[in-house]
């Protein structure tokens, strides 16, 4: 019997992987990939299995505990948005050299057009990098469908494989026909230290074996079921198609939908769901049109491949040569123009129209942490303020505008105290509380050891607040750890952010400022959005 | 058969709400069906959509081309306007009326509610009045879906109304009656108009 269920691509993943037998899932909050990871842990069945699947401290403790946990001979998921496989890399590329026991998929949730994020780079390039397999699934079904598959593969060849999502699929529902739970594998730990010792002279053996084993993981692509080679009535057929076909496409991911919701059925076509790319496959369509069109989301990471391939005399298009815009995500109307297909905009944009950014929402913390830090540096005017990533980043719009720089997470401490090893004065950095256990306690050590000049706000609204509200991994630890870290217990402040205490926080912000040292505030009052939802979970029990 | 629907508003608005309904009533009619949402961090009080498309053949995107949308259904005036290049031509806006002003370039609304009823199909409609006066302050996006059901072709309003009814169904029953109210309220207010 089928069942049928209406399920976000993200959510598709995380009942594949559960059905996969999934034994933990490792991850970091982060648009466009935090759903799957709330799927899981709301999942009866994950529940029953006993699933591990809390969150983790960041990508990297997540892709180290996942890789853990495939030593021991069961299957890890670990989930994260694209730019948190910078911060996993080292444990990542490393990953594929030691190779894996227990299944390990790696899913990347990529945000071209940068939705939430702070760049489009496309983690399909980590896959190649790191020489391992690399699943882009094009619909929700086939999503589900791939973590077996995933799972399966990465057992038999010993190796991560990396699944790549990007946000019109991570956040799309559809039904998805899901089958039946496999059994979670048992404990059964690796023995074999050589393999997993990388030590210069085990590493330079597991590598030479990485490298080995790229031909059968080439053959493997080219002959995936998630690849399709799509030609009209077996093009050559009626004798004179071959090379006469004009225009085919190579749709990668989701891109096959859009060249489907608009090119004509007999348009030849290439779907690629698997890399590394099938050059057979490439090579095939390439003699049967006269030109090629490379549609893919994010980098023009095929595109580059397939023009190295068929040489500089065949013409092929895509985002490298504008045929499809160079930087956003993939519409399908983007992709039928670039087909020649006219797209059909009959209203023009209204008149009455004005941009509505997302802002902090009322009664928020950070908004009297921004009223109050914005009402001292009236006094500096030199004054620079390092933020981070999280909804905080929001005061760098009116009506704040408090903050000058946003980079990745954990940056504004380090960049704070490069700026004050400049000679900058006040240097601030404003970082959330999710955000500073993620990666801004080395830098504050950093500071601390130096006796940088820098005045930093842990603004803690208890929770992982711009990605929905996920538990924060040092909430109440936040005093201690600074502490322990060597901060000064002098320069360590708790205050709660209220309009009512402006005058105590400024009082202390102008005392620090002053401090030629590290001083860190603690402002510290619950997320809004969080609050609301507890409030009316206790409402719906009473 | 298809039926595309671009669903906009304000972040907390409760748009997607209204598309888990139509969504539950698709699934429930074996309706193929495709919906991308907006999660993270345009949800805080900025302008948030959804592209959801229902059809009796399977859907290949899930974003809606331009001109395409057959119905754009709208918690907020100006957010409708903002979605009307993916208006396809014979197409309709259903839209609340009263502006949610959080910005301080929010244009004039006397000129904004022009544009908006030039336009050939529009059905719009003080929802948050209505609710209030009605003692049905929750349920104003309800009324909305109530007003756009008319609209949707490949679903009934009964078939609706029973989606309404499974999704809010573990919120209690008043809740359930609150929002099948609202809906009620709604689909008559189209019907009037529409005479």
């Amino acid at each position: 019997m089928s069942d049928k269920r209406l399920l976000l691509g993200d959510e598709a993943v995380a009942l594949g992987a559960l059905h996969a037998g999934l034994s933990g899932v490792y991850a970091y909050p982060g648009t466009p990939s935090t759903e799957i990871t709330e799927y899981i842990q709301q999942s009866p069945l994950a529940r029953s299995r006993g699933v591990r699947s809390r969150w983790c401290t960041n990508e990297k403790t997540a892709m180290e505990a996942a890789l853990g946990m495939s030593y021991a001979g069961k299957r890890a998921l670990v989930c994260m948005k694209h730019v948190g496989m910078n911060v996993c890399a080292d444990a990542f590329v490393n990953a594929a050299v030691t190779g894996v026991k227990g299944g390990l998929v790696v899913l990347a949730a990529d945000d071209p057009s940068m939705h939430s994020s702070q760049n489009e780079q496309d983690s399909r390039f980590y896959g190649k990098f790191a020489m391992i397999p690399v699943f882009e699934p094009s619909g929700q079904q086939e999503a589900y469908r791939m973590m077996a598959e995933a799972f399966a593969l990465s057992e038999s060849l010993r190796l991560p494989v990396l699944m790549r999502l990007v946000t019109r699929l991570a956040h799309s529902r559809a039904a998805v026909e899901v089958g039946e739970a496999l059994p979670q594998q048992p404990l059964s730990p690796d023995d074999e230290r050589t393999r997993w010792v990388l030590l210069p002279g085990n590493a330079r053996r597991q590598y030479a074996s990485l490298v080995e084993k790229q031909p059968e993981i080439a053959a493997l692509a080219e002959d995936s079921r998630f690849n399709r080679l799509e030609m009209p009535d077996q093009v050559g057929h009626d004798g004179c198609r071959v090379g006469q076909a004009g225009v085919g496409v190579i749709a990668c991911g989701i891109a096959y939908n859009y060249v489907r919701e608009s090119a004509p059925a007999d348009l030849p076509l290439l779907k690629l769901s698997h890399y590394p790319l099938s050059a057979r496959q490439v090579r095939e369509l390439a003699a049967a049109c006269s030109r090629i069109l490379v549609a893919e989301d994010g980098q023009p990471f095929v595109e580059e491949q397939v023009r190295a391939l068929l040489g500089a005399d065949y013409p092929v298009c895509g985002r490298l040569t504008g045929d499809l815009p160079r930087t956003g995500e993939l519409t399908p109307d983007c992709v039928a123009a670039a087909l020649g297909v006219a797209s059909a905009a009959t209203f023009p944009p209204a008149h009455n129209l004005a941009v509505r950014p997302p802002q902090l929402c009322q009664g928020c913390g950070h908004r009297d942490v921004y009223a109050a830090l914005n009402r001292v540096l009236e006094e500096f005017p030199g004054a620079r303020v390092f933020g981070d990533i999280g909804c905080y980043t929001l005061g760098a719009l009116p009506p704040f505008r408090a903050i000058d720089t946003c980079v990745d997470m954990g940056a504004s401490i380090t960049m704070a105290k490069g700026a004050a090893d400049a000679g900058l004065r006040p240097a601030i950095a404003v970082i959330g509380d999710s955000t500073f256990t993620h990666s801004g306690m080395t830098g504050l050590l950093d500071a601390v050891n130096d006796g940088s000049a820098i005045t930093v706000i842990i603004s803690d609204n208890l929770t992982t607040g711009m990605t929905g509200g996920q538990d924060s991994a040092g909430t109440h630890k936040y005093e201690a750890i600074c502490l322990a870290l060597g901060v000064e217990r002098e320069h360590l402040h708790k205050v709660i952010p209220l309009p009512g205490n402006i005058p105590e926080i400024t009082r202390i912000l102008r005392e620090e400022i002053a401090y030629e040292g590290v001083s860190v505030i603690i402002p510290q009052r619950e997320c809004m959005q969080t609050l609301a939802r507890r409030n009316r979970q206790k409402k719906g029990k009473a | 058969m298809k039926r595309d629907i671009k669903l906009s508003g304000v972040g907390g608005q409760g748009i997607l709400t209204i598309a888990t309904v139509i969504g539950e009533a698709a699934t429930a009619a074996g309706l193929y069906l495709k919906q991308a949402e907006v999660h993270g961090m345009s949800q805080r009080g900025g302008d948030v959509q959804s592209d959801l498309r229902l059809g009796t053949e399977p859907v290949c995107s899930d974003l809606i081309p331009l001109g395409q949308a057959d119905l754009i259904i709208s918690m907020e005036p100006m957010e409708a306007l903002r979605y009307l290049p993916y208006l396809a031509p014979d197409g309709t806006v259903v839209t609340a009326s009263r502006p949610l002003v959080n910005i301080p370039d929010y244009p004039d609304e006397t000129a904004l509610l022009a544009e908006l009823d030039a336009l050939p199909h529009v059905v719009r409609l003080d929802i948050e009045a209505v609710a209030r006066e009605q003692g049905l302050p929750k349920s104003a996006n309800m009324i909305l879906l109530g007003m756009a059901a008319p609209f949707l072709s490949l679903l009934r309003p009964e078939q609706l109304q029973e989606a309404v009814g499974r999704v809010f169904a573990r919120k209690g029953e008043a809740v359930v009656q609150a929002n099948l109210d609202a809906f009620r309220l709604g689909l008559s207010h189209t019907y009037q108009v529409s005479k």
